[in-house]
């Protein structure tokens, strides 16, 4: 487990890409993690389907701000269609091997909320806000 | 050269998993026992014994492992009575303190508070001796009032009276599980009698660890689980002055509660049987006897004086970090706290200092501790908690700070 935490880890903790809030928002998510706090916002600007822009927002471990900063990377300019399906390898190919179980959810946790963003935008739910 | 006292070395030997490596082949330096407390041989021995000589239902039996199942039963509960200086019918047995403070949150509470009347907690309760009574209040249209800490988790009690003015209740943990602050009993509980209110001390955090008499304190409902203070899971302790359980109506029913049962009503049992319905946690009850018995062996004051040395010790060492950005939380005055120690390593989440320190065998909690409110009002996220207990020794905080260091080495600090 110490050695997952590898200098692009720590670079992606300390300095988030895509990190904040969109003037525009098309769809978005949020959750918590309640065991032990984490917390993630997803926001995502649409053209055509297509994730235009996007940022997210939140506190937690650097397992969890970490792998949402580099899913926001992967994400943009994908097709929602195709966030909607992302599998949690994606997240591994990101982030590397070496998660604890106990750490899982923790790196889960971004795209679990992105993908509720997705698939909520998809299914057309009524925005709460 | 740390050395460690024949003593400790004694009581070490007495908990088999302090010898067993941690898959790494790491020394495991168990630092979690605020969340639940190791268990000596004697105690799982007392376990098997049962189950293995003399495992029979109890109250009911007339053949002999029956009766040996009830004697030792109801001998464990004369043992927990000396432990905290309680008669033996004012121990009732729960399954932990969190349902110990529910049966009294339902079957005191909503038979004694009123809307308008006034419950009185502090800012540092844990989840459990606190949404019990947001419930009760809800359902009864009472108040909710907090003894408010200031920005190191010492108790503010200026305006103690005025809180207290209206109170039909106050419920307060006596020592923090997230900071370890004792709360000064002898103030509180005489002016809150004064005003007229009952005291139900959470002592989950403190029976483990201080020397408790329930009597001096003068406590009417004192709660605590038995797996933080080396007995099993699943057996606990609501103590209450006979009086108050005496007037109280039962929370669950059932079986064993009962003196006499009729098809449209039933006259139930005196305390604590009362409040004891259906098959109790038989095997844990009996070795929870055992734990409390070893506990008064190696001697309680003992305990506490062990466990304020090392507390000590283990605020000068981390104190060393601190140039480095490592933030202690919570009183640092040895006298004035349990041996919980929360604390934060610049800007590593308590969560990743937590694995980080497991890669060498070290366990610590990490997280909001069931404090969320007070998590908030302080503004802090997580943290990581150090708890002690009587098996814990200076060696363990010497690997604990080497963690540490390996962790500010990682994140590069």
């Amino acid at each position: 487990m110490d050695d997952f935490y590898r200098d692009y880890i720590l670079d992606h903790y300390r300095h988030p890409r895509n990190f904040g809030r969109l003037e525009r928002v098309d769809a978005h998510a949020e959750d918590i993690n309640p065991l032990c706090g984490d917390q993630i916002r997803m926001e995502l600007e649409l053209d055509d389907g297509v994730v235009k822009d996007i940022r997210f927002s939140g506190k937690g471990c650097a397992i969890s701000q970490a792998s949402a900063s580099m899913l926001t990377e992967r994400v943009k300019g994908m097709k929602l269609a195709d966030v909607a399906k992302l599998s949690k390898d994606a997240v591994l190919e990101d982030v590397g091997i070496g998660i604890s179980p106990t750490r899982m959810k923790c790196a889960m946790l971004g795209l679990r909320v992105l993908k509720s963003a997705a698939i909520g935008e998809l299914a057309g739910w009524p925005d709460e806000e | 050269m740390i050395t460690v006292d024949g003593k400790t070395e004694r009581i070490i030997a007495d908990f088999p998993i302090l010898a067993r490596p941690t898959s790494r082949g790491k020394r495991l330096v168990y630092l979690d026992s605020a969340a639940t407390s190791q268990k000596p041989r004697s105690v799982i021995q007392a376990l098997v014994d049962y189950y293995e000589q003399y495992n029979a239902n109890i109250h009911r039996g007339v053949y002999e492992i029956a009766a040996r199942a009830t004697d030792e039963y109801e001998h464990a509960r004369v043992k927990l009575a000396h432990f905290i200086g309680a008669e033996t019918n004012e121990i009732v047995w729960v399954r932990n303190t969190t349902e110990a403070v529910n049966l009294v949150a339902y079957s005191w509470g909503s038979a004694n508070v009123r809307a308008g009347d006034a419950i009185l907690l502090t800012e540092l309760e844990h989840h459990s001796d606190l949404v019990p009574w947001q419930l009760l209040a809800e359902r009864t249209g009472a108040e909710l009032r907090f003894i408010p800490v200031d920005d190191r988790g010492r108790f503010i009690l200026d305006d103690l009276d005025a809180l207290l003015d209206g109170c039909k209740l106050v419920a307060c943990a006596h020592v923090s599980n997230t900071l370890g602050t004792i709360l000064p009993l002898d103030i509180v509980i005489p002016r809150a009698h004064a005003a007229g209110a009952v005291v139900l001390v959470d002592g989950a955090q403190a029976a483990p660890h201080l020397p408790v008499d329930v009597k001096a304190l003068d406590a009417d409902f004192y709660t605590f689980s038995g797996h933080k203070m080396l007995a099993p899971t699943g057996i606990g302790v609501l103590y209450g002055k006979h009086a108050l359980l005496e007037a109280m109506p039962p929370f669950f029913s059932g079986g064993d509660m009962i003196r006499k049962v009729g098809y449209a009503s039933t006259t139930f049992a005196q305390p604590p049987r009362r409040f004891e319905a259906g098959t109790s946690n038989i095997a844990d009850a009996i070795a929870y006897g055992v734990a409390v018995e070893y506990l008064q062996e190696v001697g309680m004051d003992w305990v506490r004086e062990h466990e304020r040395g090392l507390t000590g010790y283990a605020l000068r060492r981390l104190a060393e970090f601190e140039p480095r950005g490592l933030a202690i939380y919570g009183p640092r005055d040895p006298a004035a706290i349990s041996g919980v120690i929360s604390f934060n390593l610049a800007d590593v989440h308590a969560h990743d200092l937590a694995s980080i320190l497991d890669t060498e065998g070290i366990c610590v909690r990490a997280g909001h501790h069931c404090t969320m409110p007070l998590m908030e009002k302080m503004g802090w996220s997580a943290t990581a908690r150090a708890s002690f207990y009587l098996y814990n020794t200076e060696a363990d905080v010497d690997v604990l700070c080497a963690g540490i260091e390996k962790a500010a080495r990682v994140f590069g600090i």
